[in-house]
């Protein structure tokens, strides 16, 4: 009897260090398969090279690097005000009951897949970005594909990031500061802007940085919607390419050479993502408070 | 805040020295009509985009799902006929998914919760694990090509697409299991362990039956990621339309095939009927998560 109990704690214990083999095989492959590309042109002229032509085996992937970046700043400007406005909404203004509703709402717009974002941008948001640039400058010949469409998109989808922990914190907030502030004169105004959020900046931070990396590492809505031009853009109108776009885009028919190059991508893009994360957890963990 | 808090603060403005000498106070109670203002303005837009999304999508697609849709299969890349094969690809990929994923994820959650005694190697496990859950899918769908299309030789297949997905919904189904182990009364495994019982049988006839609503809760979250997920099964499932006869064989999911539409522009009616489709799937399974774990904290 005994031995089996410890047979089976043993088992749970693999079943539980699941998680740790497969980070560490997932670190292991990228890395392995990317690093000779990044060999080969050297790191510097591989992140800072302005020319991403993999038929003349020319691998700069800055463009790349700035696409990623200007959608994903894109997506935080609109983002972040909408984001934090929907948390006061639903802890500050909201009866219990209505926030159970708001709440589900948002979780909805979390659950949708990002293919169906990219659709819909490619369906509603593009042809209007046209419209609008075409008023603009006529003779540009946008096609709307464009870094806006990749902001709206990723902002729309990296809410439910931002609301949830922000909520989550704010909520958290103990009731006396607020009691404190009210007996000081302070209005609701004044108190949310100068007390509640202040108390809650670092969940909100997080919550803010979480948004960042799935903006980073969003797929399929920005491949649908940015154009991919590899280009650093020029402005919200003209079209960019992201990492992530590149690597689904081109996995399909590169060659050994060029697949390499793919996954040192890869290789940026995961370091980004751990740092952006483990930043994240870090001011969490030192402010107290769930993480995500 | 408190709802009587909340009450008091609405009836009464507070004295202030401003609003003691009377003229700066309709300036600041203008202030705060404007916040809470856009405060309004930002929630109601958010909720009209999520009806925008989901109404277009709908009224757009819904027609074109008819029977024909749904048991024909497709011709002409999709262009023609129905999406029975990619159908058939989606339930194949995402049940072999969760089927693999839902007994490792819940041992995961128990050990966690039930054999940890805290201390250095259970933090490092927690870190990967969270580290798993932020991982982008087009990571998973790299390293599932260098790894299970190409290393282990299973060729752009089924078993390579599921096992990729088996990685992804993992850290879900950890997550809520363990949210849900929580909930069980520290009681109740006190009264089995006090009448003989060992761990592992308390854990097993107790624990985990007591919580049966969580771990579903968790493997519906887990269905819904797998099945909405399109960039790790566009570089390990291969994207056939054929019907898959084995694990090896390539396939298509639903959301992959909407890629490939929209992206090729292959068909309007096609494109619109799958998006509404997934968002049909989504709701569903929103609605059935909430409905349990509305049922478990009664």
């Amino acid at each position: 009897m005994y031995t089996r109990e410890k047979v089976i704690e043993k088992l749970i214990f693999i079943c539980a260090a699941v998680s740790v083999a497969a980070v560490a095989l997932i670190t292991i492959f990228i890395f392995a398969q990317g690093m000779p590309a990044i060999q080969r042109t050297g790191l510097l002229k591989f992140i800072f090279g302005t020319d991403w032509s993999p038929t003349n085996g020319s691998y700069g992937i800055l463009p790349l690097i700035a696409g990623s970046m200007a959608v994903t700043i894109g997506a935080l400007i609109i983002g972040i005000p909408t984001g934090l406005g929907c948390a006061v909404f639903l802890s500050e203004v909201l009866d219990k009951k209505q926030a159970g509703f708001f709440r589900s709402a948002i979780e909805l717009l979390a659950g949708i897949p990002s293919v169906v974002y990219g659709f819909f941008g490619l369906a509603v948001i593009v042809p209007m970005i046209r419209a609008v640039a075409n008023v603009f400058s006529p003779d540009a010949g946008a096609t709307g594909l464009s870094v806006l469409a990749g902001a709206i998109i990723l902002a729309i989808m990296i809410l439910p990031t931002i609301v949830s922990i922000s909520v989550n914190s704010i909520d958290a907030v103990p009731v006396t500061y607020r009691e404190a502030s009210y007996a000081l004169g302070a209005d609701r105004r004044e108190t949310i802007t100068k007390v509640v959020l202040p108390a809650a900046r670092s969940g909100i931070f997080s919550s803010i940085v979480l948004g960042m990396g799935r903006a980073i590492g969003e797929t399929m809505a920005v491949l649908l919607i940015t154009g991919n031009v590899a280009v650093v853009p020029h402005g919200i109108f003209s079209p960019a390419a992201t990492m992530t776009g590149t690597i689904a885009m081109e996995m399909s028919y590169a060659t050994a050479e060029h697949q390499q190059a793919l996954f040192a991508i890869g290789i940026v893009l995961f370091v980004i993502i751990v740092i952006l994360n483990g930043a994240a957890q870090a001011v969490m963990k030192k402010f107290g408070g769930e993480a995500a | 805040m408190t709802e009587s808090v909340k009450k008091r603060q609405s009836g009464i403005r507070p004295v202030t020295e401003t609003s003691l000498k009377g003229r700066k106070a309709p300036r600041k109670e203008a202030h705060e009509k404007a916040f809470f203002g856009m405060i309004w303005a930002v929630a109601g837009l958010t909720l009209a985009v999520l009806f925008l999304i989901l109404g277009f999508i709908l009224v757009k697609g819904v027609p074109h799902i008819t029977w024909t849709f749904l048991s024909k299969e497709p011709e002409a890349l999709g262009a023609e006929g129905g999406i029975f094969s990619v159908i058939v690809g989606t339930l194949a990929v995402t049940v072999l998914a969760v089927l693999i994923s839902t007994p490792i994820g819940v041992a995961g959650a128990v050990y966690f919760s039930e054999y940890s005694k805290g201390g250095r190697i259970i933090k490092i496990i927690r870190f990967f694990t969270e580290v798993l859950a932020g991982i982008p899918s087009i990571i998973f769908g790299l390293f599932g090509f260098a790894f299970f299309v190409v290393y282990m030789q299973m060729g752009w297949s089924v078993i390579a697409g599921a096992l990729t997905l088996t990685l992804m919904i993992l850290p879900t189904i950890v997550r809520t299991t363990e949210e849900a182990l929580k909930t069980v009364p520290m009681s109740y495994r006190e009264g089995s362990l006090s009448l003989g019982a060992t761990k592992w049988y308390t854990i097993k006839k107790v624990v985990l039956p007591c919580c049966k609503g969580g771990i579903l809760t968790g493997v519906i979250l887990g269905v819904g990621r797998a099945i909405g997920e399109t960039a790790a099964l566009m570089l390990t499932i291969g994207g056939s339309l054929n019907i898959p006869t084995s694990l090896f064989s390539s396939t298509r999911t639903i959301a992959l095939h909407l890629y490939m539409l929209a992206s090729e522009g292959i068909s309007d009616d096609k494109t619109y009927a799958c998006a509404a489709l997934l968002i049909m799937i989504v709701l569903l399974i929103n609605t059935a998560a909430n409905r349990i774990g509305r049922n478990i904290s009664k």
